[in-house]
């Protein structure tokens, strides 16, 4: 019989490890499925995984990995410092179309002016937006001890119900004879998240989440608040004895990761989706927990799970056109790698070992 | 033999990296009182869990009436006639004292006729208990009470009780005496663990005594003194711990009527808690476990607020500062639990270093770690209180217990507290790791330092206090010398024998 | 606008068909907290049940069948989350939260065949002499089988619970694991007993959602109701006959405002939709502002993951 005895300490192999031997096992599941439905597994894989970096268009895809990629690191670096502390954002969907909203409403407002200020005002009302919205869990949860992850999930909901609303109502495009969807940015220079490289993909989203992993990095492994951060999620009790106030850090992480995750709705609307419409958003915020936690709610961890996450998004549209490999497979093949990335994960803290017959 | 009712023979159990039991043998007859005598991690735990069918034997074989006996589960065990009644208690706090009995028992009566034996058992073993009441509203005592009469009602032929006297106040020991003592006249064996000694003494007409995991004796206790059968159990000369003669400075820590309300709900809220502590001086503070003790240590720790003035630090009001300002001020705090509460379990000792070090080590700059400085203080406290440990770098829960409290207290005791305060310090703690854990609390008292010392083992209390208060209900008694104090008083502090005496009329 | 529209014998009646997913998907969310998991995959389990159940349904043309298959599907899916955190110790929350991910995903793919087609019919029952009193038995007892099956359950989680000695030991597991297996119960098993069951209910009430109330296949159909379903066993304070009252209030709100938008009121119709969350919060709040009572009911071991050690 098989029997796990838990480790005197993590193992540093394996906790490194383990995402890969996940992504393994999941491609090798993927393999199955598609081969149930009737693909070819191994060229179903190769285009998922290995043609959007090294076949033949991949000068085309390379570029739209960062741009697919920079959302969902922005915010699952958020959710990573909330999620290590035990505070449980999951609305970080709602953040993102409330930062998009209130990114693109400021923009909007002054159209078609040409100041240089307005892509900056933007910037600050996406990040005002998804921050205001993660506010309302972080304070229901100070306050009231009300579940946040409740709170923040209905107010995905309540989000994508003002984002109905808004798009056909005020911001509509006042041009759009009657169509829903507000202007598109790319007719509106000022405000428009533009390439800055275009061939590589680099927007300022992108540049935004590469700061935030830089910075994430550097307040987990040498600042007093992340080690804060880190005490509180494994021992919330000597957190407390070592003068953590708890309130504080909920707000705190709560609220950076509601400001990432609407930052990075902005500079998606303004950007690559182009228009505050009533389907822009396209998951981003969930899609991002997988990220967080395949990354090891460690920053350069997620920069790397980012990638493949987009990889993953990128491959499965060349899968979709080339194959008719349908969308869902794709988002059931992101949930498996979830699934195989917590099995795994039991290997960095326990070992395996084989027994006799032990009773308990 | 046919009067043998249990016999173990060469019973061997390794756990990775450790024998927990190593051939061990022993006999138990019918109506015998059995101890087991041993230090924390002699292997009497896993030894019982073994005979209640908790653990499997990797080898040795045990009998019963001289039957194989072996078994699978508690349930098996319960069966066959074997009750036991948990150190940690096997409690729910929400569920009431009958279905908490209905839990133990093989085939429990419906809930009515259940409660009616419940109150039945109790009244005929002087054991008072209400049937309907929730086991969390209940106190230490009382929670034994419910374990007890959950095996009594099973008709045990052998009772296993371990460490059952952690729990109560002296007097409350007697009375638990008393009904042991009636059980074994009945013919019920009895298997006794405890390392109190002069309880064993008193109780038991058997011993076996372990070390390591080994059977290193057998004795009548009544033919041996509590210093044979302590050199017995630890295998050494001990050291006691001693203290230069001291001067009493200034009152240093002041508590002005602490009124404090218990964050959990099922709690012990402070009542009126007043002491004042003079520089040099050790205050051991008693009383049975769940009486306010966390509550105490979290009100001077500044995990919970109190009023302003309620507490004072050298003749500040401190009631109303967090854990850090007082660390600045001067006042540390070591709590109970090591692993969750003292140090984080799977953080290293650096990072544990840090976790109360960063004011007065000057751990950090402008919010940043010096990681640097962290690790020679990690390692400083390693050396200075010879923490068995391959290096800082090592998680906490890697430690042994005595190793990790050994460094939580040097944690503390090296910051140059003004006030320490640690709420039981050796529990769980070997022989000679407590011993140097209590010399370092002397010595930090003889340098000027105000201790208080919170803990359930009256005889550290008295070997290292200057003056004695007890916690009951919440309530701090005054505090007395400690020199000359009998265990009489000492049990009337810790609130006699509470309502046993009185619930005979009662119930 | 036109209030007349709304005729309040019907807006009753149908308050019970839209609360019987959320009834079906809560109960047994409650079984499995009380077991002392938090399994927050409620909502992917609906879809997963919702999706089985109508495929099955139509392959078979038969609603009892798809009611069958749903149950199964839902608690096929619940054993994934009950290996990973029962035997191989994840965590509980990222673990609820991989659950719905992975069943939002599956269920669009096996639903992709089926999208447009519709149920076959479930027929409601009337009751003799009690269908024909008047008012009332319009309400109360002229709906499907399900319906009344899902009050029923109630009844039976609630007499388990409280008077079984099968219920004492599921609430001593979800109190205290440690003391429950010293004395020799064995959690792990308890445990995913309890979260097959809650995955059975969720997949029935998701079956309940495609096959009688829309009654068609649509992706991510759920709509939330899992999450709500989560909500109302707080709000329940792990009572379940409180299970009952919070899902019908709930359904109370979704019915009140499909019917205001339907009469046209002058509301804007998102602002309608997003009422039953908002309320769902508000709720959620007043509940959690009562600390202590709210402390008592929750069991002790909730979200802790239990490995024995010895």
């Amino acid at each position: 019989m098989l029997r796990l005895e838990k480790r005197p300490a993590p193992s540093r192999f394996w906790s490194a490890s383990a995402p890969i031997l996940a992504v393994v096992l999941t491609m090798i599941a993927g393999g199955i499925l598609f081969a149930f439905l009737g693909k070819n597994p191994v060229e179903a894989i190769r285009t998922i995984f290995w043609d959007p970096i090294f076949g033949e268009f991949a000068f085309y895809y390379r570029g739209q990995l960062l741009v697919k990629a920079a959302p969902l690191i922005l915010i699952a670096i958020g959710l990573s410092l909330g999620f290590r502390a035990g505070i449980w954002n999951i609305g970080a969907e709602g953040q993102y179309i409330m930062g998009a909203i209130f990114g693109a409403g400021a923009g909007l407002a002054f159209y078609p002016s040409d100041s240089f200020l307005i892509f900056p005002l933007m910037i600050v009302a996406g990040a005002f937006g998804g921050w205001i919205w993660a506010m309302i869990p972080a304070i229901l949860k100070t306050r009231f001890g009300t579940n946040e992850i409740l709170v923040s999930l209905m107010l995905v909901y309540v989000a994508e119900a003002i984002l109905a609303s808004m798009s056909s109502g005020l911001l509509r495009n006042p041009d759009g004879m009657g169509f829903p969807g507000s202007r598109n940015f790319k007719e509106f220079p000022a405000a428009h998240n533009d390439f800055i490289i275009e061939a590589a993909g680099i927007h300022w989203g992108v540049v935004f989440a590469f700061l935030a992993v830089i910075s994430t990095y550097v307040l987990l492994s040498r600042h007093l608040l992340g080690f804060q951060i880190r005490l509180t999620g494994e021992s919330p009790r000597a957190a407390r004895f070592a003068g953590v106030n708890p309130s504080l850090l909920i707000v705190f992480c709560l609220g950076l990761s509601g400001a990432l995750a609407g930052l990075a709705g902005l500079f998606e609307v303004s950007g690559p989706a182009g228009q505050i419409s009533i389907d822009f958003n396209s998951g981003y915020g969930f899609t991002a927990i997988i990220v967080a936690f395949l990354g090891r709610l460690n920053p350069i961890g997620i920069l790397l799970a980012g990638l493949l996450m987009a990889l993953t998004y990128i491959g499965g549209e060349a899968a979709q056109g080339n194959l008719g490999l349908p969308a869902a497979a794709i988002q059931l093949l992101q949930g498996m790698l979830l699934f195989f990335l917590l099995a795994v994960d039991v290997l960095s803290n326990f070992r395996i070992r084989r027994t006799k017959n032990e009773v308990a | 033999m046919d009067t043998t009712l249990l016999a173990v023979e060469n019973l061997t159990k390794a756990y990775p990296g450790v024998v927990a039991n190593d051939s061990v043998s022993f006999t138990v007859r019918p109506g015998e009182v059995h101890a087991l005598l041993g230090e924390n991690g002699a292997g009497k735990s896993t030894l019982v869990k073994m005979i209640y069918g908790l653990v499997r034997p990797d080898s040795g074989v045990m009998r019963w009436n001289g039957q194989p006996y072996e078994p699978a589960t508690p349930h098996a065990a319960r069966r066959t006639g074997v009750a036991m009644v948990f150190q940690h208690f096997s409690l729910f706090e929400a569920l009431s004292v009958a279905e908490n009995v209905a839990l133990g028992m093989e085939d429990p009566p419906k809930m009515g006729e259940l409660s009616a034996r419940i109150l039945e058992v109790s009244d005929a073993y002087g054991l008072p208990l209400d049937p309907e009441r929730l086991v969390g509203e209940l106190s230490a005592g009382e929670r034994q009470r419910v374990e007890i009469i959950r095996c009594l009602l099973q008709d045990p032929k052998l009772l296993i009780m371990d460490e059952p006297t952690s729990v109560l106040t002296p007097q409350e020991v007697e009375i638990l005496f008393e009904t042991l003592r009636k059980l074994s006249a009945e013919g019920t064996a009895i298997l006794y663990i405890s390392h109190k000694l002069e309880e064993i003494r008193s109780l038991c007409d058997g011993a076996t005594i372990l070390r390591l995991g080994k059977v290193v004796g057998t004795c009548d206790p009544r033919e041996k003194t509590a210093r044979e059968l302590a050199e017995l159990m630890v295998g050494q000369t001990l050291h006691t711990p001693s203290r230069e003669s001291e001067a009493l400075g200034d009152v240093a820590l002041e508590l002005n009527s602490l009124n404090l309300k218990s964050a959990n709900p099922f709690g012990t809220s402070l009542k009126d808690v007043s002491l004042s502590v003079h520089a040099g001086e050790v205050v051991g503070i008693g009383g049975v476990a769940g009486n306010g003790q966390d509550e105490l240590l979290a009100a001077l720790s500044g995990e919970i607020l109190a009023a302003p003035d309620a507490i004072t630090l050298n003749r500040a009001a401190i009631g109303g500062l967090g854990p850090n300002q007082r660390r600045k001020l001067g006042l540390l705090t070591a709590p109970e639990e090591r692993l969750g509460h003292a140090a984080a379990p799977d953080m290293s000792l650096t990072e544990n270093a840090v976790l109360t070090g960063t004011i007065r080590e000057g751990l950090t700059q402008n919010g940043f770690v010096k990681w640097g400085a962290a690790r020679d203080f990690a390692n400083s406290i390693i050396e200075a209180f010879d923490v068995r440990t391959p290096g800082p770098e090592n998680a906490a829960r890697s430690l042994s217990g005595g190793n990790l409290q050994k460094f939580v207290i040097g944690r503390e005791v090296l910051q140059r507290p003004d006030v320490l305060v640690v709420n039981q310090p050796t529990w769980g703690v070997d022989a000679s790791a407590a011993a140097a854990i209590r010399q370092s609390l002397l010595d930090l008292a003889a340098k000027g330092a105000a201790v208080i010392c919170i803990s359930q083992d009256l005889d550290e209390l008295m070997e290292i206090s200057d003056r004695f208060a007890a916690l009951n209900e919440g309530r701090l008694t005054p505090p007395r010398p400690a020199k000359g104090l009998t265990v009489d008083e000492i049990g009337l502090m810790m609130g006699g024998a509470h309502d046993m005496e009185v619930s005979h009329v009662e119930a | 606008m036109d209030f007349s529209a709304i005729n309040p014998l019907v807006l009753l009646a149908s308050i019970m068909v839209a609360s019987t997913p959320i009834v079906l998907a809560a109960i047994g969310e409650l079984v499995v907290e009380k077991a002392g998991v938090l399994n927050l995959g409620v909502e992917g389990m609906m879809i997963t049940g919702a999706v089985c159940g109508f495929v099955a349904a139509v392959l078979s043309g038969s609603p009892t069948v798809g009611f069958i298959a749903a149950a199964i599907g839902g608690a096929l899916l619940s054993l994934l989350f009950g290996i990973l955190t029962q035997f191989l110790q994840s965590n509980q929350v990222a673990t609820g939260l991989a659950l719905t991910l992975f069943g939002l995903g599956l269920s669009a793919l096996v639903g992709q065949g089926y999208v447009g087609i519709k149920a076959p019919p479930t027929p409601d029952i009337h009751i003799p002499l009690l269908a024909d009193i008047p008012v009332i038995g319009r309400i109360v007892f002229q709906h499907d089988l399900m319906v009344y099956f899902s009050i029923a359950l109630i009844g039976v989680v609630w007499a388990v619970l409280k008077y079984s000695r099968i219920g004492l030991i599921l609430r001593a597991v979800g109190e205290n694991h440690d003391a429950a297996h010293a004395l020799g119960y064995k959690v792990v098993r308890i445990r995913l007993l309890a979260i097959m069951f809650g995955g059975a209910c969720a997949g029935l009430g998701g079956a309940y959602l495609s096959l009688i109330r829309v009654p068609q296949w649509t992706e991510g159909m759920t709509a939330g109701a899992g999450w709500i379903a989560l909500a109302i066993v707080v709000f329940a304070s792990w009572r379940p006959w409180r299970v009952l009252l919070g899902a019908y209030l709930f359904g109370g709100v979704t019915v009140l405002q499909l019917n205001l938008q339907a009469a046209g009121i002058a509301i804007p119709v998102e602002y309608l939709s997003m009422s039953p969350y908002l309320i769902t919060i508000l709720v959620l709040v007043i509940m959690s502002s009562n600390r202590n009572r709210a402390a008592l009911g929750a069991p002790a071991a909730l979200g802790r993951s239990f490995h024995a050690s010895s």
